[in-house]
């Protein structure tokens, strides 16, 4: 049973093989759909098991605790594979309709599995170490990902994508050190025992500075954010969404990881700072999203107003705020790879994702329409759907605890996602279509495998609003385990 | 000892920010790597220095030597293998781009922002 | 670079190098070497004909795909986990057997010797999947 945890590591380890040795390209998208089905089901199964004991934790090789490297699943880490799970699964199916000829399936899947690894890897490790590395999987898969193709742009957005994310690779890694320096462990319960009694542990601030602003550059905060805006543009529309939906989030969970298990003496300053990041993070975010007419540009920015409200959480730090980062962030994941997904089809319909080119969508295709609505409404926070109990918990945490400027501020930027999502409802839907080379474009009827994955994200997007009450009790389990963490401290270092 | 090799981890730190501040991408590529190494050893020294011990030593010979700490030579193998993969990707993207566009000016890469 | 005395010693040396390779394979579980050290000098020792010809275009044999070095070797390291399970402890526990050989007291294999050499051919593939991108021309 206990193996299981390691399997979402090992199940896109094993399609990378395959996808090494038979290299047809028919084949290859047969795998990566039977593979991420299998990783729904398996996450799911993890998922089951964990909510019966509470925190699982598997010790690689055998070796005792803080020696060895230890894989832990617990609350946060099994809704997080579920759902990067689901998205993945997406996906893969979208990636089938949507990759161009000059891009070869095998390839492609082999380095999306290869993502999946990293991803998987980095939500399931206890040791910071391990992180390190799964961190840098992820981003060399990344890497071959964004300029695969090899246009123009994309090398270019390719080089900024590199350059800032290797430079925050080099302070976790610092950061790694400096923290070994300190403490002699590196496993995470570990550390948080260590770090509980210590009363040199303001210390570990150096240690915890670099982690801060490595983490930032990966979840695209405020002052770092700058990368993500000049790359995620550039490749094909299903490799920005995989980017979109998976990449940044990582650094979020990252954050709500450390800055809950071991880096939580001086919580004064590290609060502090972490909402004025998040406040800074939503209006930058929001008013350049406000400013632009092109469709991977505007959701582009707007995941980094929202990674602003994931932080909010994280900095109001009481286990409702906790648990409405949870929620945001798994409704944002979400409806972001579905906002992307759709920007593809309509891309697709049109032939340019520039808004002022397009419009009349509505008339030729109401279907399109609504799996666009359906996402956007999310996104705004209107009510039935996932976003609007998701913004709801974050203010009412934010309220309670008497943190008014990051609520209100957070509320300004609800109005300005609320702006952007109509701006690009009217222009690619209402509008009439302007008399220019891509009004002849004949509009061709969506095939099944095309707008499968955004309904699959969208009926989840819906399903979470209409049974909020129940992941809502999740997700304050999961802040719970988090605000007190002694029993994952206690699986991993007792067994 | 541990004193000179901090100093010349700073050292490698300067010449790493210098050379990421210039315009041409291949001295920017240049900077990565002196940081990289920077940072390795910084992880290495970590664990402080201690010469001429082995990390392991044969069970139950209860010898009472200083030894070596080894996780740190490990991690800091992991990374070097980890910054060499990197490394040789960025060259590689840097040659493609050098290719298709013909200029090793960052202050040319301006047609995928804002 | 076309010099007859490297083009005529690349043929020999090779396998001279590659059979180096292969012990510090061996040696590697308790002594310096191992999969990743013997993984890169044989990988090494592979290009190194092609830098002597001046030619990765060369038709050859060994230099032809490196992924499938990759998938050898990924797909050892895949079997290497595979005992553990089945004996029951956490994954990646070593699991050694003695072979009985004549003459010596006995050969050690274990898992993480089929671990190492499916390293040793993972960075034979990845060694020459970055000499081959930086090498190729349009």
């Amino acid at each position: 049973m206990i193996t299981f945890v390691a399997l979402p590591i090992l199940l896109p380890f094993i399609f990378i093989i395959s996808l090494l040795v038979f290299r047809s390209d028919r084949l290859a998208g047969w795998l990566g759909v039977f593979g991420s089905g299998l990783l729904i089901l398996l996450s799911g199964y993890l998922f089951i098991l964990v909510q019966k004991h509470g925190v699982i934790a598997l010790q690689m090789g055998g070796w005792e605790a803080p020696f060895g490297i230890t894989l832990v699943v617990d609350f946060l880490s099994a809704i997080m594979l579920v759902v990067a799970a689901l998205i993945v699964f997406s996906i893969a199916i979208y990636a089938l309709r949507f990759l161009p000829k000059t891009i070869r399936l095998n390839r492609f899947f082999i380095f999306f599995f290869g993502l999946t690894m990293g991803l998987n890897g980095a939500f399931v490790t206890g040791d910071v170490f391990n992180l390190f590395v799964w961190f840098e999987v992820m981003l060399m898969s990344s890497f071959v990902l964004i300029t695969l193709g090899r246009t123009k742009e994309q090398l270019e957005g390719g080089i900024k994508y590199m350059s800032l994310n290797l430079i925050g690779s080099l302070l976790f890694l610092a950061g790694v050190g400096l923290l070994y320096g300190k403490t002699g462990t590196l496993n995470m319960a570990h550390l948080a025992e260590i770090l509980k009694n210590d009363n040199q542990a303001i210390l570990m601030n150096t240690s915890a500075v670099l982690f801060f602003v490595a983490f930032g550059i990966k979840a695209a905060v405020f002052p770092l954010y700058f990368w993500l805006p000049a790359s995620y543009h550039t490749p094909n529309i299903t490799i920005s969404s995989l980017f979109a939906g998976l990449l940044t989030k990582v650094g979020v969970y990252t954050f709500i990881r450390f800055f809950t298990l071991f880096f939580v003496h001086d919580q004064q300053f590290w609060h502090q700072l972490l909402l004025i990041t998040a406040g800074f993070t939503m209006v930058a975010g929001g008013m350049a999203a406000a400013a632009h007419y092109e469709t991977r540009r505007i959701l582009s920015y707007h995941i980094i107003s929202q990674i602003g409200y994931m932080i909010m959480g994280l900095g109001i730090f009481t286990p409702l705020a906790i648990a409405g980062a949870i929620f945001f962030t798994i409704h944002n994941m979400i409806a972001k790879t579905n906002t992307f997904l759709v920007a593809g089809m309509i891309a697709k319909a049109r032939g340019t994702f520039e808004l002022k080119e397009v419009g009349g969508l509505f008339k030729q295709s109401p279907f399109l329409a609504i799996l666009f609505m359906v996402p956007a409404f999310a996104l705004a926070g209107v009510p039935p759907i996932s976003g609007f109990f998701a913004k709801f918990i974050l203010i009412k945490a934010g309220l309670e605890n008497g943190n008014y400027v990051i609520t209100a501020v957070a509320i300004l930027t609800g109005m300005l996602t609320l702006y952007s999502m109509i701006k690009i409802w009217n222009e690619a839907f209402l509008k009439a279509q302007p008399a220019n080379e891509y009004a002849s474009t004949p509009f061709k009827k969506l095939k099944f495998a095309e707008y499968f994955p955004s309904v699959l994200l969208g009926a989840t997007s819906i399903l979470m609003g209409l049974f909020a009450a129940y992941l809502f009790d999740f997700t304050m389990n999961a802040a719970n385990q988090l605000i007190d963490p002694s029993l994952y401290i206690e699986t991993v270092l007792k067994g | 000892m541990e004193i000179i090799l901090a100093i010349v981890v700073g050292l490698l730190y300067t010449v790493g920010v210098y050379l990421l501040l210039r315009r041409s991408i291949l001295k920017f590529i240049i900077g990565l790597i002196f940081m990289s190494n920077a940072t390795n050893l910084l992880v290495f020294l970590s664990a402080g220095l201690v010469p001429g011990s082995p990390a392991f030593v044969q069970a139950g010979s209860g010898s009472s030597a200083p030894l070596a700490d080894p996780l740190p030579q490990a991690l800091v193998l992991t990374a070097i293998v980890i910054g060499l993969g990197i490394v040789v990707f960025t060259l590689a993207l840097k040659y493609k781009f050098f290719e298709t566009t013909g200029t090793d000016d960052l202050d040319q890469l301006k047609k995928t922002d804002n | 670079m076309n010099s007859v005395i490297l083009q005529l010693a690349a043929k020999y040396l090779r396998w001279l190098l590659i059979s180096f390779a292969v012990l510090a394979l061996l040696r590697g579980h308790n002594n310096p070497g191992g999969g990743f050290i013997g993984g890169l000098m044989a990988g090494l020792a592979i290009v190194y004909k092609g830098f002597a010809f001046n030619a990765f275009q060369v038709k050859e044999k060994l230099l032809k795909r490196p992924e499938r070095y990759m998938g050898l070797g990924l797909f050892l390291i895949l079997l290497s986990f595979i005992p553990s399970v089945f004996a029951g402890k956490p994954l990646m526990t070593g699991i050694w057997i003695t072979v009985p050989v004549p003459f010596f007291s006995g050969i050690k294999l274990g898992t993480p010797f089929l671990f190492d050499i499916g390293v040793f051919f993972t960075v034979i593939g990845v060694t020459l999947l970055f000499v081959f991108s930086l090498t190729q021309k349009k």
